[in-house]
């Protein structure tokens, strides 16, 4: 996105500007309530919020819900915390992204470089898949992880993850690389480099931003997904996403609205923190995938 | 359109020639497999008498004329048009508005613009709880603005049949309407400043400078938008789980929560996959002219 172009010539008045101003820091609030709506009250105890103290700040500050939602908090039968379930998302998201992302770029270099008759048709048919409802493939993806022994499995997660991350990794790569000169391939291959010299030592050294955007897409992805996690974990190889879920709706008693809060937020922060250190390429990612490349 | 390397100068051998492809194959079978014969598989399901488990023994269009009988689904199918419309355009006039406002080189332009956006990052389970809550009337926004002082306010759609699915718009549109600042705001800053320049020495004011030369040219962005914005309703079963479950009742039920309640809870796995069925038809109908017209362009 031309974030650095100049903004419309568009002149506006002092009175104007005032307004604009006002308008946009109304909407920061807006934006940002839910945060500190959950910030707030999951750091106090659980009966200022019943007496109607949500929007208020803690009048006594606690860390107790935080404690609690992390160890010792009843998550469907067991009462232990969210903190298995956040291992869980990790091994499930890191050899989805990684494998997802190679493979992407390969696919990218192929469909780019090493053009042949039909290639944008395969091109075509990977990014659809990107697309499809998930409820499609559901049916039959239960009984194929139990064919391969893979129900109800983290690696079975990975693979769910890993085969329908394809199309959008591949799609970025192709985007990318369709800009690199391949005069500079051809030149490498006239010099006697071969397939993979020519990827790694030509290719790959220039893939840096769009691995860095790839990347943080399949994790923001996958980490918050919920219809796979849903649909294919057991009670122990629950995702984070769907621990959160059942913690907060299947609490029975008291409601723990601050417990709830903090879980939410433990749920949000991987994919917050990476928005926060590279907002930028999450930005473009996000672009990429709607808007021309 | 780039140019192609080409190995037949070098009489290259056979795998050499074969490697890029050889390369490519897995995710091409992979894709082909799980994508369009999962597909495939699905909709011959549609077809068939299963229940629990999948069945093989066909039944004609009978999944579907009892599709359409289900209430359930008229609800769901109800629901997706009201949710959908409002979402899309809500997403759209907010989206083009905030755009508008923040192109006015505005200061800490790129600080407000990640606020805007930080809800694109999170889950939309998390979403949902904190909407869950906060529109909650026992703890949320109606018991904060009766605590001060105004005792009678009333705010209980979440719990209201007829206005649940209006709660589903709000988390929603908090949710993406920045993303789709980014998309016009983007778009924007593509425009060629010279037109404006002109029309402004003409006399043009602002609002017909917007209404005649910037929204017109706009006309791409608005097009992604749509698409995306129509395929995420359609695809929408995370935040209704999350902040309603789908009820009160059935009052939230969307195409996705009733498919994946037909098929996995209620063990009507024929009406599930013709449900899915119709999903992927009105995701294919949004995308794939989108899809085509975004290929065929010379890049």
């Amino acid at each position: 996105m031309a974030t650095n172009a100049t903004a419309t010539v568009v002149r506006t008045g002092a009175g104007a500007r005032f307004v604009i101003y006002t308008l946009l820091g109304l909407f920061c609030i807006y934006y940002l309530l839910p945060l500190y709506v959950m910030v707030v009250n999951s750091l106090k105890p659980l009966s200022e919020i019943q007496s109607g103290g949500m929007m208020a700040l803690p009048k006594e500050w606690t860390v107790a819900p935080w404690a609690s939602a992390w160890s010792t908090a009843q998550i469907g039968v067991a009462a232990t915390g969210l903190k298995p379930y956040f291992l869980n998302s990790i091994l499930m998201v890191v050899p989805a992204v990684a494998i997802s992302t190679v493979l992407g770029a390969l696919n990218g270099y192929v469909l780019t470089k090493w053009r042949f008759r039909g290639d944008t048709i395969v091109f075509g048919l990977l990014l659809f898949g990107c697309f499809i409802p998930f409820q499609m493939v559901l049916i039959p993806m239960a009984r194929m992880l139990g064919l391969m022994g893979l129900a109800g499995t983290v690696p079975g997660l990975v693979f769910v993850h890993l085969v329908y991350g394809i199309g959008f990794s591949t799609l970025y790569f192709r985007n990318y690389y369709q800009q690199f000169p391949t005069e500079l391939v051809r030149a490498a291959q006239i010099d006697g480099a071969g397939f993979f010299t020519i990827f790694l030592r030509i290719m790959l050294p220039s893939s840096g931003p769009i691995a860095v955007v790839c990347i943080i897409w399949q994790f923001t992805n996958i980490w918050n997904d919920f219809l796979f996690g849903a649909s294919f974990s057991d009670f122990d190889s629950q995702p984070m996403t769907v621990a959160l879920n059942n913690l907060v709706q299947s609490s029975t008693g008291v409601k723990e609205y601050n417990v709830h809060f903090a879980g939410a937020i433990m749920a949000a922060l991987p994919t917050l923190l990476v928005y926060i250190v590279a907002g930028r390429y999450f930005v473009r990612g996000l672009m990429a995938g709607s808007v021309k490349g | 359109m780039t140019m192609t390397v080409q190995d037949r100068s070098r009489g290259g051998d056979w795998l050499r020639d074969a490697l890029p492809k050889i390369v490519l194959s897995p995710s091409l079978v992979i894709v082909l497999v799980f994508v369009y014969g999962f597909i495939a598989f699905t909709f011959y399901l549609s077809f068939t008498d299963s229940r629990i488990l999948p069945s093989f023994e066909l039944v004609g269009w009978q999944n579907y004329s009892r599709l359409f009988q289900v209430r359930a689904w008229g609800i769901a199918i109800d629901n997706l048009l009201i949710f959908g419309s409002l979402y899309i355009v809500i997403c759209c006039a907010l989206g083009l508005a905030l755009a508008i406002l923040l192109d006015q080189k505005i200061r800490a332009e790129g600080f407000i613009r990640t606020i805007y956006l930080y809800p694109m990052a999170l889950s939309f389970i998390v979403t949902g709880t904190a909407w869950k809550w906060f529109l909650d009337p026992g703890i949320g926004l109606q018991a904060v603005v009766r605590s001060w002082g105004w005792e009678s306010f009333t705010f209980e759609w979440i719990k209201d049949s007829d206005m649940a699915i209006y709660t589903i718009v709000i988390a929603a549109v908090w949710q993406t309407s920045g993303f789709v600042m980014a998309m016009f705001l983007a778009g924007l800053r593509g425009i060629d400043n010279e037109v404006l320049k002109a029309a402004q020495i003409d006399g043009a004011s602002n609002w017909a400078l917007y209404r005649r030369i910037v929204i017109p040219q706009l006309r791409p962005a608005f097009m992604s938008a749509f698409v995306v914005l129509a395929h995420m309703a359609i695809k929408s079963y995370d935040l209704v789980i999350a902040l309603t479950g789908g009820g009160p009742g059935t009052a939230t039920e969307l195409p996705a929560t009733f498919m994946y309640s037909y098929t996995f809870t209620r063990n009507q796995m024929g009406i599930g996959a013709a449900s899915a069925t119709i999903m992927l038809m009105s995701i294919a109908a949004i995308m794939i002219p989108y899809i085509w017209s975004e290929l065929r362009e010379p890049k």
